[in-house]
């Protein structure tokens, strides 16, 4: 049972008003359903929730109603929207969807979100101490958070974040125990080839076999991108919020070249796109500097979508990154991502292509489009000239 | 009868037993309270004013908003029982202050479809 403290309890029960109420109600369930036995403090909270594709009317109007007299307890950014609002009537997107997005953007910013609209936190902001406890929803940044920068989150849902940002608490299980965040599964990265789609798809893969963490051996290191591609794709297909770089004691499975072409086979469904789609997870800076100096003298064969963080952008501009990009032919997009957006509509796209493996997951089962999956160097070989 | 309190409160109703998990984001109509999936034991019944017994939720979790939106449409189960208390459920339950409880397998089992029952979600039990 759920121990709280005479404060929570009379929060609870309403008396600081139905605010509150309602967002300790949540931590209460969500902590009973997890064998929590009391709530901790956390410094952050990150929310997902964002694009109207997501939440929908009843989304719209619910966070409607809560920001009229609620404000935020903690630093809290936000995931990505459907798309930016400075190019959006570019792109004849649905005029309600415009609306509804416009006015979820509005509550969240009135309760005092960090307009971030970025799925890469982790990156471009500052990072707490090591071990602090954080509340993270978007599922590649908990485990990018948990496995590399140091912090401890569940792999959290819309609601316990946004429970979490409101009260500055959240419930004390598992991975927030240290216990939870030893891994007993090692999976054996047996593939030679180590790019970043190939480390998407291994992410998928333990997603679907492992519990809360993993380990994984075989990997000496991991560059940025790749790093990234592994958690997008881990948090993608299971539950698991949690990897770390070594051998364990218990069960050892392979990842070999059948099992990633098992995976190859679920998620890519044509061999060729009529667009190019980069940036789920958004690209960061660094990604953006190795996409410009990649396109040297090169012109993408058809539109290239590049999402990254709106502050990753207005940095790519300075440095001129972003100018050799859209020389490219290349379109920087920013404030959203390849997930749920409504800027692929499959009534003009057919296929995409991409090396993003949730993206894949997404653009297939979201936005009902074909996908092509292929490594950033590859799509860089073979779709320009 | 040992339940497990997520969500506390009091209702009354009559039982509504599902056997199949319920994915709330596609299978309920939110205006009406119905289960609009065919593929469903309970297709076609409405969940207004019940007291829905069912193994767990499944699906996405913005179907936490539509357990919202049902209470808000005025065709939400007075209470839930359940198996298993998934994330979705419980924080739906707590977004729209619903009564929910898990119970072991054994109590489960016993809970009659159209019975009608008073469930007391502050103690813990079903009379």
């Amino acid at each position: 049972m759920l121990d709280l403290t005479k404060e929570e309890e009379a929060a609870l029960k309403g008396e600081r008003g139905e605010t509150l109420a309602l967002a300790y109600r949540i931590l209460v369930a969500i902590g009973e359903a997890t064998n929590a036995d009391h709530l901790l403090p956390i410094e952050w909270a990150h929310l997902s929730g964002i694009n109207y594709n997501t939440i929908g009317d009843a989304g719209e109007e619910f966070l409607s109603n809560l920001s009229k007299d609620t404000k935020f307890k903690v630093k809290t950014t936000v995931n990505p929207m459907g798309f930016d609002f400075d190019t959006v009537s570019k792109y004849g997107v649905d005029e309600e969807f415009i609306t509804k997005q416009r006015s979820i953007k509005n509550s969240y910013e009135k309760m005092g979100a960090i307009p971030s609209f970025s799925c890469i936190p982790y990156e471009i902001f500052e990072l707490p101490k090591k071990g602090t406890h954080v509340s993270f929803a978007e599922s590649n940044a908990a485990i990018y958070a948990n496995s590399i920068s140091n912090l401890k989150t569940n792999k959290e849902g819309a609601f316990s974040a946004l429970a979490s940002a409101l009260t500055g608490k959240s419930p004390d299980s598992d991975l927030r125990k240290d216990e939870s965040r030893n891994p007993n599964l090692t999976i054996r990265m047996s593939v030679d080839q180590k790019d970043e789609l190939t480390y998407g798809m291994l992410g998928y893969f333990a997603g679907k076999v492992a519990g809360s963490s993993v380990a994984i051996s075989g990997v000496k290191e991991l560059d940025r991108r790749s790093c990234k591609s592994l958690c997008a794709g881990m948090g993608t297909s299971g539950t698991c919020g949690m990897f770390t770089l070594s051998d364990t004691k218990g069960e050892t499975i392979d990842f070999d070249k059948k099992e990633m072409q098992k995976i190859h086979d679920e998620l890519n469904t044509t061999d060729s796109g009529d667009i190019i789609t980069l940036g789920s997870p958004q690209l960061g800076l660094e990604e953006i500097s190795s996409l410009a100096g990649m396109l040297k003298g090169k012109v993408f064969k058809k539109r290239c979508m590049v999402f990254c963080p709106r502050a990753i952008q207005e940095q790519a501009r300075h440095l001129g990154y972003a100018s050799d990009i859209e020389r490219a032919g290349g379109e920087l997009l920013y404030d959203c991502c390849i997930c749920l957006t409504p800027l692929i509509d499959k009534r003009e796209v057919d296929g995409v292509v991409t090396n993003s493996v949730k993206g894949a997951y997404y653009l297939r089962t979201s936005n009902g489009v074909d996908v092509n999956l292929k490594s950033i160097s590859q799509i860089v070989q073979e779709e320009t000239k | 009868m040992t339940l497990k309190i997520i969500v506390k409160g009091k209702a009354e109703g009559e039982v509504l037993v599902a056997k199949k998990p319920i994915n709330f984001l596609g299978a309920v109509d939110k205006k009406t309270g119905k289960i609009r999936d065919k593929n469903h034991d309970l297709f076609g019944k409405s969940l207004a004013g019940k007291i829905l017994v069912f193994p767990f939720g499944v699906g996405s979790s913005v179907g936490a908003y539509t357990i919202y939106s049902l209470k808000s449409n005025k065709c939400a189960p007075h209470a839930m029982i359940c198996l298993k208390a998934d994330l979705t459920t419980a924080s739906g339950c707590a977004l729209a202050n619903i009564p929910l409880v898990m119970a072991s397998k054994e109590d489960y089992n016993s809970i009659k479809d159209g019975k009608k029952i008073s469930l007391d979600a502050e103690t813990g039990k079903i009379l």
